[in-house]
């Protein structure tokens, strides 16, 4: 059971303001969902070893050797609030 | 002539402009007015020119539909998500490079469930896709736009991205052939990520031909993407008629309930047609399989939880809040999420969380492992394994969305070939009710050319129509 | 009173020195315009992958091997899941749980682990000069964003400032000599956070420790560690308890202050990175890095000390800045003759104040001529000053010692000249003369100053005095 506390605690964690109809919601589906992903409980997993990919490859690296960056202009494009030099933010702490 | 074009398959149409007897111009055209006047909602972004194309490359110009996933330069790729509402990448995927060097020529971008997360195509923040079949149900997701576009003849061919059954499943509901590939035999790169350790791109076509032509030209090692692999295979196009040989399992542990009977009947229907080809089938025993949907709704929201924090409003898309830091972060992702990204980056975030790691993302991991060992058992007996691709044909528009367990649902018989990361394609099998059933053809790790050869016999044998036109 | 034990542990990030980003190929930058280094990769845009520099796992390995861990046969990337501007994905790339190295040792201080990262971008404050907001604003730079880094965190086995002092810099020289990073604190390219914990002498408890942050330059180390002691000192001697927190030591003002996060605790959700895959050293990549491995300073202070004889602090100055202890080398190579020691002065105490922080190497001195003019000043060609004089003109204009000598006349008086010289001194000097004979052996001190003066230091002080003994016959 996710509780309104917990929802909200991932909430922040997530960086993501849920009005207060979400978060009821959502503390009711995601009990739901989990209750289901709880099943996977009733597998015997001893000695099992965890599989995060499925590729059995290593050392994938690359020649340190530059590539072509991308002009400022570029760069900035896309950007809702920009300088002529940069990425414009509210300042942390302010 | 524009219907005659229109009936052409994607391989038919390149091989007369290959000849010269169709101009790759007037193709592109025909495709691209078709596009224009979209009833479906298939279409976020339509192409107004024709590319130049070589016309003796392989795949003659023939246009191609791109789920809005794929990062193309300086055209819109928002993934159906408002928080990337205007966004125009400064690069393209690889995949569609790929494409575009072959001579594909990107007629329009297709929409889709948001980040890839849906069933249904109904979690779009550019709105829902109608299935051609019929206008009131879905067209399955997330590939939902990229399955009605070929399904209605808005496009020969498109490509789409499967995470645990967004290609397949959607090719099912809509009568077409959908290839969720081996994963990394694609590059990844340029793929907006949903869950890194299983998107993969393939083709969503009218024939088994059109998808083993177009996978030919997306394949490939890309130094862009560190888990793309070789493929060991020449992609061949298919000419079996017959299955003389080939061992064929099914899996009782995932044809239990919440089959739908009509898609029962198909799907018997199909195991009694492979038999009169000449294949053998067993029963094979896959007894995690039917845990893999709740390890998948454990890893993809994790990886997902990840890959979507990089939408911040920084640096592209969309920026809201009040001018300090922490509104900025919070009302952005607030206002530019839907409700099932919403929900997943939850579920993801609180998977990975101090203290719940081990018993989700950890026990999922695990359950990962059993999956693909049981995939590999089966395999030392059988060639390939034989389920529906969806429990049920497509669904009322609405008819889940109050439910996101029963949504989820949709993946069931998908989700384990993509834990494993194993190939497999949907092809149509019949109808139930007028509605199509896809046929799931799974196999192990770069079997595409034994699938592909298995599904074509299939496909000469079922004879299916597509949409009444 | 009870006597209060310090415990200290360092964490230190290094920038490496490769061409290009950790998982792009935008060439690193110092200095260039904001934002001109950058690609879609290191700008976190949508569908981009990271894919590893080889060089940063080859500088990686060195790092490890030199700082003698043991490597992992396979480690693996963790995305460290959190929100900041200067973070374009939303997590750093970096490992966590399987590191290159661990279990390692430098000097007296042992390695908990060694591992690979990305570096963040740069915030730079903007003022409130927004067009939307009127609250204060920044401007990120992300040149820096995804340069490689190497964290490296020590053992608690550090007692005092001093010795964390001490400590850092024979990292910093190590690092140096391999040749895999600038090294250079106040740039940023070395960045040292210590963890601080205090407890009762004699007690195998750790207390509770504070976390010092990015402190950029040796003496700010050594004054903020020292702060933080005799805070955490205070604290305790009143009845208090130290509380586990993040701090920032001001230098100009000596204070420490909290830099609270406002968030909850950090939790950084660590999970595998499914966009890499594992780094597992082969026999080669081992070899290579191996091979790139030159002697470290610890052992180059320890030959230097053993072999040729050199006191612990001139070999330790030496080995510790490779530049001088190449030249140095290179010196004693060059002149079979040269009394090790004695060179090793020379390179410490008279060449080094005259080139300053520069490279010797690329000075106009040459190894040889060093050599040789240590060579002179030992065979009392020329004298002690004089050798000053020509190895001011060698800082200067370069050339040979002995052609020096020879066009500005600064060999050694002696012969006639030198004889001459010390009768005059001794018609000049009766009252000494009287002294002498009167067996005050002191005032012979007037005599060779005269000789010092009228040779302008080209007289030898022995040679002198043997000179007058001689004529009187002393």
């Amino acid at each position: 059971m996710i509780d309104r506390e917990q929802v909200l605690h991932v909430a922040k964690l997530a960086r993501l303001r849920l009005s207060e109809e979400e978060v009821e919601r959502m503390s009711e589906e995601l009990s739901t969902i989990l209750e289901h992903v709880e099943r996977i409980n009733e597998l015997d997993l001893e000695g099992v070893e965890p599989t995060s990919h499925v590729i059995d490859v290593e050392n994938v690296l690359r020649p340190d050797e530059p590539r072509p960056c991308l002009p400022r202009e570029v760069a900035l494009a896309n950007a809702p609030d920009a300088t002529d030099e940069g990425f414009r933010v509210p300042s942390p702490g302010g | 002539m524009s219907e005659d074009v229109v009936a052409l398959s994607a391989a038919q149409a390149a091989e007369r402009v290959r000849a010269g007897e169709l101009s790759a111009r007037e193709l592109f055209e025909v495709y691209r007015d078709r596009s224009a006047s979209d009833e479906l909602g298939v279409y976020l972004w339509v192409a107004e020119e024709a590319p130049e194309v070589v016309s003796d490359a392989p795949l003659g110009g023939v246009p191609l539909a791109v789920k809005d996933l794929f990062c193309t330069k300086d055209v819109p790729s928002t993934s159906g998500s408002r928080i990337l509402a205007g966004y125009t990448p400064p690069y393209t995927a690889t995949a569609v490079e790929n494409l575009v060097r072959a001579g594909a020529a990107m007629v329009g971008k297709t929409n889709m469930d948001e980040f890839a997360m849906g069933s249904s195509n109904e979690n779009s923040a550019y709105g829902p896709v109608r299935n051609p079949w019929d206008t009131s149900r879905v067209p399955g997701g997330s590939s939902g736009g990229s399955a009605a576009a070929v399904a209605a003849g808005l496009a020969p061919w498109a490509i789409g991205t499967d995470t645990g059954g967004s290609i397949r499943q959607p090719a099912a509901l809509c009568g077409i052939v959908g290839l969720k590939p081996t994963y990394g035999s694609v590059s990844r790169y340029g793929m907006i990520a949903f869950a890194s350790s299983l998107d993969q791109c393939g083709p969503l076509t009218r024939d088994v031909t059109d998808a083993a032509l177009l996978y030919r030209h997306m394949v490939g090692r890309d130094d862009c993407d560190s888990t793309s692999l070789q493929h060991p295979e020449e992609i061949r196009l298919p000419s079996s008629e017959s299955l003389e040989g080939l061992r064929f399992g099914v899996p009782p542990a995932l044809l239990g309930e919440g089959i739908e009977p009509g898609v029962r009947e198909v799907f018997d229907a199909t195991v009694a047609r492979v038999e009169e080809l000449g294949g053998l089938v067993e029963e094979v025993d896959l007894p995690s399989a039917t845990h893999g949907l709740s390890a998948y709704y454990v890893i993809a929201p994790a990886e997902a939880s990840a890959n979507l924090a990089r939408y911040d409003g920084v640096r592209y898309g969309l920026r809201s809040g009040n001018g300090d830091l922490t509104s900025m972060y919070e009302e952005t992702r607030h206002d530019g999420f839907g409700a099932e990204v919403k929900r997943r980056i939850m579920i993801g975030t609180y998977a990975l969380s101090s203290g719940y790691y081990d018993a989700y993302y950890g026990r999922a991991q695990r359950v990962r492992t059993k999956i693909a060992e049981d995939f590999r058992e089966a395999f030392e007996r059988v060639d390939l394994i034989l389920t529906p691709t969806s429990p049920t044909v497509a669904f009322e528009l609405g008819a889940r969305t109050k439910d996101p367990l029963a949504m989820y649902m949709s993946d069931f018989l998908t989700v384990p070939m993509s834990l494993a990361g194993l190939p497999a394609i949907s092809i149509p099998g019949g109808l139930s009710d007028g509605l199509p059933v896809g046929i799931q053809l799974a196999g192990p790790a770069f079997s595409e050319n034994r699938i592909m050869e298995a599904a074509y016999a299939l496909e000469q044998s079922i004879g299916f129509e597509g949409v009444p036109r | 009173m009870t006597d209060f034990e310090p415990v200290i542990g360092l964490e230190i990030h290094v920038q490496l020195k490769t061409r290009t980003k950790m998982f792009c190929g935008c060439e690193l930058s110092f200095g260039a315009p904001p934002n001109t280094h950058t690609c879609p990769v290191c700008l976190g845009h949508p569908g981009t992958l990271p894919v590893t520099n080889a060089e940063a796992v080859h500088f990686g390995l060195m790092i490890a091997m030199a700082l003698d861990c043991t490597v992992a046969p396979r480690s693996i990337f963790h995305r460290k899941n959190y929100f900041y501007p200067d973070l374009p994905k939303g997590y750093q790339i970096s490992q966590y749980d399987i590191p290159l190295g661990r279990e390692g040792r430098l000097g007296d201080v042992r390695i908990h682990r060694v591992h690979l990262e990305e570096d963040a971008a740069k915030l730079v404050h903007a003022g409130s000069s927004g067009r939307m907001h009127t609250a204060e604003a920044s401007v990120v730079d992300f040149n820096r964003g995804g340069t490689p880094l190497v964290e490296i965190v020590s053992e608690p086995d550090i007692r005092t400032a001093h010795q964390a002092g001490d400590w850092l810099r024979l990292l910093r020289a190590t690092l140096k000599r391999i040749g895999v990073s600038d090294v250079n604190m106040e740039e940023g390219s070395l960045r040292c956070d210590a963890n601080i914990s205090i407890r009762p002498a004699g007690d195998s408890n750790f207390g509770v420790k504070t976390e010092l942050k990015n402190m950029n330059s040796f003496r700010f180390i050594e004054r903020g560690i020292e702060a933080e002691v005799a805070r955490q000192e205070s604290i305790l001697r009143d009845g208090g308890q130290v509380v586990q927190e993040t701090l920032h030591f001001d230098p100009s003002t000596g204070a420490i202050t909290s830099l609270r996060s406002k968030e909850e605790a950090h939790d950084y959700r660590y999970f595998p990175e499914p966009d890499l895959v594992p780094i597992a050293p082969t026999e080669a990549m081992l070899e290579r890095a191996r091979e790139a491995l030159p002697e470290l300073p610890a052992a180059r202070a320890e030959r230097f000390e053993r072999d040729l004889g050199l006191t612990a602090g001139t070999a330790k100055l030496l080995a510790f800045r490779g530049e001088l202890g190449d030249f140095f080398e290179d010196a004693l190579g060059a002149d079979g003759q040269v009394e090790p020691a004695t060179l090793a002065n020379w390179v410490t105490v008279e060449l080094v104040p005259r080139l300053g922080d520069a490279d010797p190497q690329e000075s106009k001195v040459e190894p040889r001529a060093l050599a040789r003019l240590v060579e002179l000043v030992s065979a009392k060609t020329i004298s002690q000053s004089a050798g000053k004089t020509v190895l001011d003109v060698l800082a200067a204009e370069g050339g040979d010692p002995e052609r020096i000598v020879q066009e500005r006349s600064l060999a050694m008086a002696g012969g006639d000249e030198l004889e001459g010289i010390v009768e005059r001194a001794l018609e000049a000097n009766p009252k000494a003369v009287e002294e002498l004979k009167g067996g005050k052996a002191k005032a012979i001190g007037a005599i060779v100053g005269f000789a010092m003066r009228e040779t302008k230091g080209r007289a030898d002080g022995g040679e002198v005095n043997r000179i007058v003994r001689e004529k009187l016959g002393l």
